[in-house]
């Protein structure tokens, strides 16, 4: 049994089926990178895995938690699957040290001084553990994606799912939070990430997923798919000809 | 309870009902026409006017968003009579919509017009118009579209507040509902009745302002 | 007859300003209750409790607290209850603030952005820990200045409950009024009274707003 399931997803808003049946099976410890043209289904994709978004059909399943409409089964999903978020989305009104510790706390019971155990060690693997009591504003973009890797960490997750987290950022300011990641890789955490990095993921992924009109149009191990690009959609993406 | 609803009174007293929900209406086309009229001018005076009016303004804005409008009629009708103005009911229930609407209005008009990109007054500045032929010509209906919606909720909030002319004797819809209960003891009933219509009249209302602003604003201008 | 000094007649105006004191602080009180009840029912992914809470706040702002007010100190009477004043007025303002406070905190949670809700459902928390943790605390701040402006709506909204008797500043200047035959005099006090209560709520939810504004800006 793979890590992550995803047998037959199809997905539509209203008359638009932005996912066309999509099957993709990850194994433990496997770095997954997401390409494609904006509107391919990529994000949405990795949304539906969090229970983000409802799946009009087939099945997802997270280390044997299954993706369904109810609240009990979402927090069982994502107690296992962490997300990170294009625009950061770290809470405003709390401090670093606030956002990391905030769900173990909530969600997970955990008490406070384990929490902020939890939450310096956290920090202190991004690299941030000396701004646990600074606010999200007082911190630049790329501190801020870090801050966020760290508060899907302190929960423990089985994988991640990073949704174009370096589109949003200074381009000085990538390099740092991709190091994160690559730390990640090498750690042994699955991941999937949809990015527009193609060098991150020539050197980092395992396999790389090219989606092309709510389907997948291309898989395979980066220095094939990007070496050798069989279909004219992929040639065109990636600009080779 | 042992309540018998009983609604067979609206046979023999609906024309106090009709007349009563034209005076209604009556109200509140004068108090909309006149009282946002009102409110563009003071919106002007505080935004881009002369100085020396803008305080007297001001004052007259803050008086009347901070004191209830039944006072301010019972101001108009019962005590101004005292300077020399004796006004009928009507006129002081009149009077005092406009009055009250003109206040209002011209804080969210204002609020309109601040939100006018300055870019605006320097294009019209650039091509040699007077501060005032740009606020009239450029700025003015950009800035009532951007708020049509605040306006006429405003609006709306001021037609149900017109229900209190009933205590001047100002003989709208629920003078109306006060004579019927007062006759046939049916106060439920007769309450029950003219809520019913105000509620009704209100849902017009915002279609009817819908429709004004549907008309008088360009269909695609600007935010 | 009498004579009265306009002493005699701001100290009556003062002492009767108490019960629009009081009448506005349980409406306000009473009405955020009610509203935030409503708020939780306006917001829920219940359909049927959203319907509720949509037409009940459609009722109530569109129809005028007058009416409100006389169904019910008339409508209670139905059941056989006699009702006093101070019971008519104080339910009838409730459940109007309450509809006007609902409304106004119901923009207020749902400007918050879509990723607050997103950010804390990916990290395991169910609805009411997602409102608790993170969606209301940050609306909260937000809702403080409308909040606090609303409360100039509901003093002014008191004076109504003259018109069914229940004894407050405005009744208090026709009782005056009466007796003295001066209105102008005892409406302008009157109004000046009122002007004294809801100004500063006026000024202080405008200065509230002013820096929220800017503190956004920072953001």
């Amino acid at each position: 049994m793979s890590l992550i399931e995803i047998t037959d997803v199809r997905k539509s808003f209203g008359d638009n089926e932005v996912l066309k049946g999509i099957d993709l099976d990850v194994e433990p410890g496997e770095v997954i990178a997401i390409i494609g043209k904006s509107g391919s289904g990529k994000s949405t994709l990795l949304r539906c895995i969090n229970g983000l978004e409802t799946i009009s059909d087939g099945s997802i399943s997270v280390g044997g938690a299954q993706l369904l409409d109810d609240e009990a089964h979402l927090k069982a999903l994502r107690l296992k699957v962490g997300m990170i978020f294009q625009q950061f989305n770290l809470f405003p009104h709390l401090t670093v040290g606030g956002n990391v510790m905030l769900s173990q706390m909530v969600v997970k019971k955990t008490p406070k001084p384990a929490a902020e155990a939890m939450a310096r060690k956290m920090l202190e693997r991004v690299g941030l553990d000396h701004k646990f009591d600074a606010y999200p504003d007082e911190l630049s973009g790329g501190q801020q994606q870090r801050v966020a890797i760290a508060r899907a960490l302190a929960m423990q997750p089985i994988a991640l799912l990073c949704d174009e987290i370096t589109s949003a950022l200074d381009p000085e300011l990538v390099a740092e939070v991709l190091a994160v990641v690559r730390e990640l890789a090498a750690e042994g955490m699955t991941l999937l990430m949809v990015t527009h990095e193609m060098k991150f993921a020539r050197d980092v992924c395992s396999r790389v997923v090219f989606m092309h009109q709510g389907r997948v149009h291309e898989i395979g191990p980066p220095e094939e798919v990007f070496a050798n690009p069989r279909t004219p959609e992929l040639k065109q993406f990636l600009g080779v000809h | 309870m042992n309540y018998h609803f009983e609604f067979g009174w609206l046979f023999e007293y609906y024309p106090q009902i009709i007349k009563g929900i034209g005076i209604t209406i009556q109200l509140i086309a004068i108090g909309a026409v006149a009282g946002i009229s009102l409110g563009i001018v003071c919106a002007w005076v505080r935004a881009l006017g002369p100085l020396w009016l803008k305080p007297v303004v001001a004052a007259y804005v803050e008086l009347i968003r901070n004191t209830p409008f039944l006072i301010q009629l019972f101001f108009i009708f019962f005590g101004l009579p005292s300077l020399g103005l004796q006004l009928s009911e009507l006129q002081a229930a009149n009077i005092a919509m406009v009055v009250n609407l003109g206040a209002y209005s011209s804080e969210i008009i204002r609020a309109g017009i601040q939100a006018t990109p300055k870019g605006q007054f320097e294009a019209g500045a650039s091509l040699a118009m007077t501060p005032f032929e740009t606020f009239r010509h450029v700025v003015l209906i950009p800035s009532l579209q951007r708020i049509w919606p605040a306006l006429s909720s405003q609006v709306v909030i001021v037609m149900l507040g017109s229900a209190v002319v009933s205590q001047i004797a100002a003989e709208d819809l629920t003078f109306a509902a006060n004579f019927i209960q007062s006759r046939t003891f049916r106060a439920f009933e007769a309450y029950m009745v003219s809520t019913a219509v105000y509620l009704l009249l209100a849902v017009l209302l915002r279609q009817v302002l819908g429709t004004v602003g549907w008309l008088i604003f360009p269909r695609r201008a600007a935010k | 007859m009498i004579e009265f000094t306009i002493w005699d007649v701001l100290r009556n105006l003062l002492l009767a300003s108490r019960w629009t004191i009081v009448l506005s602080l349980v409406s306000f009180i009473g009405g955020g209750l009610v509203g935030l009840v409503l708020l939780f029912l306006r917001i829920s992914r219940r359909k049927w409790a959203r319907a509720v809470a949509k037409y009940y706040i459609e009722l109530f702002q569109g129809t005028p607290l007058l009416m409100q007010l006389f169904i019910a100190f008339f409508g209670l009477g139905l059941f056989g209850i006699d009702v006093p004043a101070w019971l008519a007025a104080g339910l009838a303002l409730i459940l109007w603030s309450a509809a006007f406070l609902g409304e106004i905190w119901r923009g207020c949670v749902e400007a918050i952005a879509k990723g607050q809700w997103e950010a804390s459902a990916s990290l395991g928390m169910g609805r009411l820990q997602q409102m608790r943790y993170v969606i209301l605390p940050q609306a909260m701040r937000i809702a403080v200045p409308p909040t606090v402006g609303f409360s100039v709506q509901v003093i002014k909204g008191t004076a109504l409950t003259s018109i069914i008797g229940f004894v407050e500043l405005s009744k208090a200047g026709t009782v005056v009024t009466n007796a003295t035959f001066q209105p102008f005099t005892v409406y302008g006090l009157v109004a000046l009274i009122y002007f004294a209560l809801c100004w500063p709520l006026s000024k202080s939810s405008q200065i509230l707003e002013r820096k929220l504004n800017v503190a956004h800006r920072n953001h």
